[in-house]
């Protein structure tokens, strides 16, 4: 599976925005353009596996130090330029997400990754807290740095519901040993364990997902599917544009309040002996 | 003779990293000022270990502590390494998330509250995987929402380190305080050898952890901003102080195109040498703070 | 995991304090000592390691030979010696004693 990665994502950053080529001095691993969706343009950032990156540790498609950094020169560059916009007037922004994980390299622990990402997901939330809306489309693989780095912090998540469609932590085989079980073992936990499970099925029920999308073959997308996806961004936008500027929904969602009764517990008795003594 | 001439000065030192996160959070506390929220007498515990036959805690590894430092209101959220390696799960992370929000409210009202975090965690509980991973791009969030009023200061302390998602809360957080004991970085050293083999990263070799990962080096580097002896007073004193600063003009993360251009000037032909690398950051000594 | 109970109706002196000492790594245990709001003591024990009821009991049965208090008792375990259970037990009676 895990040549797969990327090639979706590419599938449909092409498939929504009719290119597929890097800007010139951007590395190869990260797409981005301005492209109509419904009535309105909107930036469209993907990562994609550069074979020829002069990071090793970044050529299947892991989010690395110039993807994270990449990634956040265009956001702040679209928050910049709409600075003195309304909320509405405000640029949606599109992330499309199929990334196996962060870079997993020593040059990149030795230079900071863990800022770089940092940075990444500041301009992401930095956009959502300004007004603009963000959306995540999962089309493949959403794992772990990789997606904090690159779309969890979206008002709104879509994902496709196909078995390729992975949202998780840490790849099977990798928590499968740190949590000493099989990887068999760890399949059938995820069963009974909605948060452990590899499901998008699974991940739909933890209330963090706008929608769950079907594609036929989401590596090749027809137009009339591609017209569908169109149609819930524009929407996932506009639900956006009604709601708060932060992730309260994902724990409001009413999946969540059956989900995630643990998260909820806290938030309540915290506010309530914050401000009684 | 008195008997201060006779005693070392480490003798008399008070550790922080030997104190555990209840603790740790209390020292940096005003005197008589704080109290604990949702403490381990609340029970509010992991709904998903047990279900895995794995013991909770009735304070989910988190400790909450909201008080005065230097006068001012804040609040202390804290992780136990000792319990789940400090890992974040559901309601762990929640009350983190929750924490900071509450302190934005404040923060809001006209009652400027800065948050301490004291990290000490591999990052995400693999057990709650992704109510973990989730809780953990929530926290990001709420920490940018209150370093615009109020600064959130991240302590690392040691000996667990502060690694995987919540490297990056790190990251976003307006200062970061670090002992030469203490370890920051997005992957460890066996998460990098089982990835991407013992060529990339040997993780027995001890000197090259510390090179890359330690205080020293981090705060060297510019990417964290006070190096601090592992001695509870000289870490309330360096918290203090960073209360006292308030929010940065510019948060490092911010400044996307200094640390691109960076990236971009690194020579990646080869591994980086560490050393050679701060002497570099520390010649070209940019951003704001 | 297993979860224990245990009774101690004789237990009945009024305690006013609470206690709560320990963490649950690997090979300790915390536990919370709190008032009962009625006579005698109630132990509630969580401990992840299976099949050693016996050996909780005989430690219990020591404490209690010697504590009195009304008081509730929970356990977080994660595979604690007796020796150490003692231990903790001691030191949050050390707290509410104080």
């Amino acid at each position: 599976m895990n040549e797969q990665v990327g090639l979706r994502g590419r599938a449909w950053f092409k498939a929504l925005t009719g290119s597929d080529a890097p800007n010139s001095g951007d590395p190869h691993s990260v797409l981005a353009t301005t492209a109509a969706v419904g009535n309105e343009q909107a930036l469209f950032l993907c990562v994609v596996p550069d074979k020829g990156s002069r990071f090793p540790c970044v050529r299947d498609g892991q989010v690395g130090l110039e993807e994270a950094f990449t990634l956040a020169a265009h956001l702040r560059a679209v928050i910049a330029e709409d600075h003195d916009k309304s909320r509405e007037a405000k640029r949606s922004i599109i992330a499309i997400v199929d990334v196996k994980s962060q870079a997993y390299g020593r040059r990149e622990e030795t230079a900071g990754i863990f800022f770089a990402a940092a940075a990444s997901a500041d301009a992401y939330a930095s956009a959502r807290m300004a007004g603009h809306p963000v959306i995540s489309l999962v089309a493949g693989q959403a794992f772990s740095g990789g997606f904090l780095t690159h779309g969890y912090q979206a008002n709104r998540i879509l994902a496709f519901d196909d078995a390729g469609i992975v949202i998780h932590a840490m790849h099977k085989e990798a928590a499968a040993r740190i949590t000493r079980r099989s990887v068999a073992e760890l399949e059938k936990l995820g069963h009974d364990i909605a948060p452990m499970s590899y499901d998008v099925q699974d991940y739909a029920k933890l209330g963090l997902l706008f929608k769950l999308l079907h594609v036929d073959d989401p590596q090749h997308p027809t137009s009339n599917e591609v017209a569908e996806v169109r149609e819930a961004i524009t929407e996932a936008i506009t639900d956006a544009r009604k709601g708060k500027l932060d992730l309260s929904n994902r724990w409001e969602s009413d999946t969540a309040r059956t989900m995630r009764k643990g998260t909820l517990a806290v938030r309540a008795a915290l506010e309530e002996q914050w401000f009684n003594g | 003779m008195s008997a201060s001439i006779l005693i070392p000065d480490f003798v008399n030192r008070k550790s922080f990293i030997e104190l555990d996160a209840r603790a740790r959070a209390q020292s940096l506390f005003d005197e008589g000022t704080w109290k604990e929220l949702v403490g381990p007498f609340d029970r509010i515990e992991s709904p998903w270990l047990a279900k895995q036959g794995i013991a909770p805690q009735f304070d989910d590894g988190c400790v909450v502590i909201k008080g005065k430092i230097g006068g001012s209101p804040a609040v202390t959220i804290a992780f136990e390494g000792a319990f789940q390696g400090g890992s974040v799960g559901e309601v762990s992370g929640a009350k983190m998330t929750a924490a900071l929000d509450l302190a934005t409210k404040d923060s809001k009202a006209g009652k400027p509250t800065a948050a301490i975090l004291l990290l000490e965690t591999g990052g995400v509980r693999l057990q709650e995987a992704n109510l973990g991973l989730a809780a953990v791009a929530e926290i990001i969030s709420s920490v940018l929402a209150l370093r615009q009023h109020a600064p959130v200061i991240t302590i690392v302390a040691g000996t667990v380190g502060c690694f995987g998602g919540m490297s990056l809360v790190a990251g976003v957080s307006s200062y970061t305080i670090m002992t030469r004991e203490a370890r920051l970085g997005l992957n460890g050293p066996e998460v990098i050898e089982q990835e991407s083999g013992i060529d990339e990263f040997d993780s027995s070799d001890r000197a090259l952890i510390w090179a890359i990962h330690g205080g020293e080096q981090r705060v060297g580097m510019g990417l964290a901003d006070l190096l601090v002896e592992d001695d509870a007073g000289k870490i309330a004193a360096a918290v203090l102080s960073c209360v006292r600063k308030g929010v940065p003009e510019k948060h490092r993360t911010e400044q996307v195109e200094l640390y691109r251009a960076r990236i971009a000037a690194l020579d990646t032909s080869s591994q980086i040498d560490p050393a050679t690398l701060r002497q570099q950051r520390a010649n070209t000594k940019g951003g704001v703070r | 995991m297993e979860k224990i109970e245990f009774n101690y109706p004789e237990a009945k002196r009024l305690i006013t304090k609470r206690a709560h000492v320990g963490v649950v790594g690997s090979g300790d245990m915390e536990v919370l000592l709190e008032p009962n709001s009625e006579e005698g003591a109630h132990v509630f024990i969580t401990t992840s390691v299976n099949g050693f009821g016996d050996a909780w009991r005989s430690v219990f049965d020591r404490f209690f030979s010697k504590f009195d208090g009304a008081v509730r008792i929970y356990i977080n375990d994660a595979g604690a010696t007796p020796g150490s259970v003692l231990l903790r037990l001691e030191q949050a009676v050390e707290v509410i004693e104080q």
